[in-house]
C-alpha cells in the first residue's frame, strides 16, 4: 500500500526525521491559511497524488505571497496530473500540501528497501539526489552507496556514520544524518514498510538536513497489525475495480487488452495472460479467484471482468487443487444466466471434480464453448474474438 | 529416491485440528503419507484423525519421532510456528500459509541460521502448495492424482502452474520424482538454487523443470547456478511476459521493481545459461518429453 507525501512526512517526523514546516489543504482558502500559519516568505504548494515526478508534471508550485498560494491551489485542485508513473489517464488532485520553501545547498538520495537478494533491509544512498534512483544508477552507478542491515541487531550507529561520511557530509551534518538514518530504519521496521524513500534529503544553507520529498510503501500482508498505517489508505488513488475486487476477495489488476481472464492461482493467471498474447491477442486483466472459490465468488469475478468496456471475450481457466470444478462450473452458469454477457466465453476446467463440473456446464442448456487443454482454450477464445468482430455484440449464448 | 520426502518420512501437522489441517490431513493420509500426529496449542492429549494431538512441537517430536512438519497456522502466527519447529529440530518445515508479513520471514530466515548446519532445518514456502514425491508421500495441498511417478524434478513458485506442468507431463507419460513449491512470497524458506542442488544429487531425477515468475533475482541466480554446477538438463519457464512493471500480480513477490526482474529479462538469462526455455505454458509437458527423449537417445548412442 502507498501513502501520500504529507502522510509519510508525518510518520517519519514521529521517528525523529527533520522535515520543513507544512500542512495539508483541501481548498485554496485552507492553503492560504496554512501558508500564514507556517510563516516565512516563500512556500511550495504540492499536489498530493501517489506518484513521483510531480514537479515535472506541474504539480509543485513555488509561491511568494498569499495570492500566489491561492492561485496555485486553485489551479491544482481538481486537476489531472499525468506523470510517467500514473499512466496516460493521470490522477486527479484532491489534496495539497503547503510547505515552507527552504534554501537548498545540496540534494541527497536516501532509500530503504526490502532487498530480495540478501533477504534483508538495504539502505541505498547517493550524494546525487533530486533525480530518480534509476536515473542515478544509469548515470553514475559508482556513486551509489549500499549497506545491508543485520535484522537481529538493527541499523547500528557506526553503519549510519559510514553512510553519512561516504555521502561527503560535513562533520556537523553527520550527526543529523545519523538521526535521520536511524529514524527511517525504525519507521521501516516498526511500521512494516517495504520502501522508505527520501528524495531529496536536502542540506540547507542554514545548516539543517531536511526531508524534502518522502515516499513510503507498506507490506499489505502486515496491515492487519498496523492500524495507524492502514487508515491512511486513499481509495481515490486506486482503480475502483481493483478496490471492488479486494472487497470480493479477488486479486484483480486492470490491463490494456481485450480478453477478460478468470483464473485460479497467481502463476496460472499470469501464464494464461502470456498464452493469450501467444495466440495473437492481449489480456484485459489479471484475475486470480483464489482457493476455495464458491459459485458466488466466480459470479463476482464475472461482474469485475464485464465492468471493463474493453473486454471483447472471456476465458475462464481453472486448474482446481483446493478449488472444485463443480463449484466453478455452477458459478459460470449462474453468471451467464444472471449477467447475460454479450461477449463470447470459453471455459477450461481441469483438476478436482472436473467431470462433475463439465456435466453442470453440459446440463445447463447454455451454449458454452469448452476446452480441455490450455492450447485449445487459447485458440478457441482468440477465434471467438475474431469471429465476434464481424458480428459485434452477437456473442451472447 | 526422491528429494525431501518419501514413504518413510514421519510427518506432523501444525494447525492440526483446524479446517485446513483436518481436510488436508485426510488427503495426505489417503495418499500414503506417514502422518504421525499434529500440534494445536491447548488441545494436547486429544486424538484427531486417529492420531495424537500435542501442545508443542517439541513434545510431538519426542513422542512420534517426526522429521517433517506442514504448517497451516494463520499468517499472523505462522512465523512463530516455523521457528518453533526449527527449535524442536524438525528437519523439514513446509509452510502453506499465505499472507505472512515479509519482515516476519526476514526474522525467520535469520533464526534458522542460528543452528549449526548439521541440525539446521530446511524451510519450504510460505505461500506454496507444498511437496509431493509421487507414489510415495505428499506434504502439501495439491491434487495427488495428477502426478505420475517419474524422473523429472519439478520446482515452482506457483501452485497452479505446477499442477498444469504435472498434468501435461502425465498426459505424455512423463513422471515427476519430486515436486516442490517454493512459494510466491518475496522471501522464501528455500530458493530455486537450494532445490536445484538437491535434484542434481538425487539419483532418481534425470532432468529438472523450474517454473518461475516476474519479481526478484532467484530465477537468474538459479540459471547461473545450473550453468556452472549442474550436469542434468534444466528446463525453465517464467510466467508474466505480459505483466506491466510496478504492478503486483497476485503473489506478494510477483512485482517487477528492478532491472532483471521482468519475465523477458529472466528468459534471456536462462537462454544465455543454456537452459531449455519453454515459450508458452501450453508447452510445459511437451518440452519435458522432448528433453527426456533426447537424454535417452544420448544414452543409446553412448555419448
Amino acid at each position: 500500500m502507498d501513502i501520500h507525501e504529507y502522510q509519510a512526512k508525518e510518520l517519519l517526523a514521529g521517528f525523529g526525521v527533520a522535515i520543513p514546516r507544512g500542512g495539508v489543504a483541501y481548498s485554496p482558502e485552507q492553503a492560504v491559511y496554512r501558508a500564514s500559519e507556517i510563516g516565512g516568505a516563500r512556500w511550495a504548494v504540492k499536489a498530493q497524488i501517489h506518484s513521483g515526478a510531480r514537479g515535472k508534471a506541474g504539480g509543485i508550485k513555488l509561491c511568494s505571497n498569499e495570492d500566489e498560494v491561492r492561485q496555485a491551489a486553485k489551479a491544482l485542485l481538481g486537476k489531472r496530473l499525468v506523470t510517467h508513473q500514473t499512466g496516460p489517464e493521470g490522477r486527479t488532485v484532491h489534496r495539497l500540501y503547503v510547505e515552507a520553501a527552504v534554501p537548498i545547498e545540496r540534494e541527497i538520495y536516501l532509500g530503504f528497501v526490502l532487498d530480495r537478494k540478501s533477504e534483508r533491509t538495504m539502505i541505498v544512498a547517493s550524494a546525487e539526489g533530486g533525480m530518480e534512483i534509476e536515473e542515478i544508477s544509469e548515470r553514475s552507478p559508482e556513486a551509489i552507496i549500499r549497506s545491508v542491515v543485520e535484522p537481529a541487531v538493527g541499523l547500528t550507529s557506526f553503519q549510519a556514520r559510514e553512510i553519512a561520511f561516504a555521502l561527503g557530509l560535513e562533520p556537523a551534518q553527520v550527526t543529523r544524518a545519523v538521526t535521520t538514518l536511524l529514524g527511517c530504519y525504525r519507521a521501516f521496521r516498526d511500521l512494516d514498510a517495504t520502501m522508505v524513500e527520501i528524495n531529496p534529503l536536502v542540506a540547507t544553507s542554514d545548516g539543517q538536513l531536511l526531508a524534502l520529498d518522502c515516499k513510503m510503501t507498506f507490506d499489505d500482508n502486515a496491515l492487519f497489525r498496523r492500524p495507524n498505517v492502514s487508515e491512511l489508505r486513499d481509495y481515490a488513488e486506486e482503480d475502483p475495480r481493483e478496490s471492488q475486487a479486494a472487497e470480493y476477495g479477488i486479486n484483480y489488476v486492470a490491463l490494456d487488452g481485450e480478453i477478460g481472464c478468470i483464473v485460479n492461482g497467481a502463476g496460472l493467471a499470469m501464464g494464461t495472460m502470456d498464452l493469450i498474447k501467444h495466440a495473437g491477442s492481449s489480456p484485459a486483466n489479471f484475475l486470480d479467484v483464489g482457493g476455495g472459490a464458491s459459485p458466488e465468488k466466480v459470479c463476482n469475478a464475472f461482474r469485475l471482468v464485464l465492468a471493463d468496456p474493453k473486454v471483447k471475450a472471456i476465458l475462464v481457466n481453472i486448474f482446481a487443487g483446493i478449488n472444485r470444478c463443480d463449484w466453478v462450473a455452477q458459478g459460470v452458469v449462474n453468471a451467464v444466466k444472471e449477467l447475460q454477457p454479450a461477449v463470447p466465453l470459453v471455459v477450461r476446467l481441469a483438476g478436482t471434480n472436473v467431470e462433475e463440473g463439465r456435466e453442470i456446464l453440459r446440463d445447463s442448456g447454455l451454449e458454452l464453448a469448452t476446452a480441455d487443454t490450455l492450447t485449445e482454450a487459447a485458440e478457441k477464445v482468440v477465434a471467438a474474438l475474431k469471429a465476434s468482430g464481424s458480428t459485434a455484440g452477437n456473442g451472447k449464448p | 529416491m526422491s528429494i525431501l520426502i518419501d514413504e518413510r518420512t514421519r510427518v506432523i501437522i501444525q494447525g492440526f485440528t483446524g479446517d485446513k489441517g483436518t481436510f488436508h490431513g485426510k488427503e495426505m493420509i489417503a495418499y500414503g503419507t506417514q502422518l504421525v500426529g499434529g500440534v494445536t496449542p491447548g488441545k494436547g492429549g486429544r486424538r484427531h484423525l486417529d492420531r495424537p494431538v500435542f501442545n508443542t512441537v517439541k513434545e510431538a517430536v519426542k513422542e512420534t519421532g517426526a522429521e517433517a512438519t506442514i504448517i497451516f497456522v494463520p499468517a499472523a502466527f505462522c512465523a512463530d510456528s516455523i521457528m518453533e519447529a526449527a527449535d524442536a529440530g524438525v528437519r523439514l518445515i513446509c509452510a502453506i500459509t499465505d499472507g505472512i508479513p515479509a519482515q516476519d520471514m526476514m526474522m525467520v530466515k535469520r533464526y534458522l541460521w542460528r543452528y549449526p548446519k548439521e541440525r539446521r532445518s530446511t524451510a519450504i514456502g510460505p505461500n506454496c502448495a507444498g511437496i509431493i514425491s509421487p507414489g510415495k508421500a505428499m506434504l502439501g495441498i495439491m491434487p495427488g492424482h495428477i502426478y505420475q511417478r517419474g524422473t523429472v524434478g519439478l520446482v515452482t513458485r506457483s501452485g497452479t502452474l505446477g499442477y498444469e506442468a504435472a498434468s501435461q507431463m502425465k498426459e505424455l507419460g512423463v513422471g515427476v520424482s519430486t515436486s516442490v513449491g517454493i512459494g510466491g512470497d518475496p522471501i522464501n524458506g528455500s530458493s530455486f538454487v537450494d532445490m536445484l542442488k538437491l535434484f542434481e544429487e538425487d539419483p532418481e531425477t534425470e532432468a529438472v523443470m523450474m517454473i518461475g515468475e516476474i519479481g526478484g533475482p532467484q530465477e537468474a541466480e538459479a540459471a547461473l547456478f545450473a550453468k556452472e554446477n549442474m550436469r542434468k538438463p534444466v528446463i525453465g519457464y517464467v510466467a508474466g511476459l505480459t505483466a506491466p512493471k510496478g504492478r503486483r500480480m497476485g503473489h506478494a513477490g510477483a512485482i517487477i521493481r528492478a532491472f532483471g526482474e521482468s519475465a523477458a529479462e529472466k528468459v534471456e538469462i536462462m537462454r544465455g545459461a543454456g537452459l531449455t526455455v519453454v515459450p508458452s505454458p501450453a508447452d510445459l509437458g511437451a518440452t519435458a518429453r522432448r528433453v527426456l527423449d533426447s537424454l535417452s537417445r544420448r544414452v543409446a548412442v553412448g555419448t
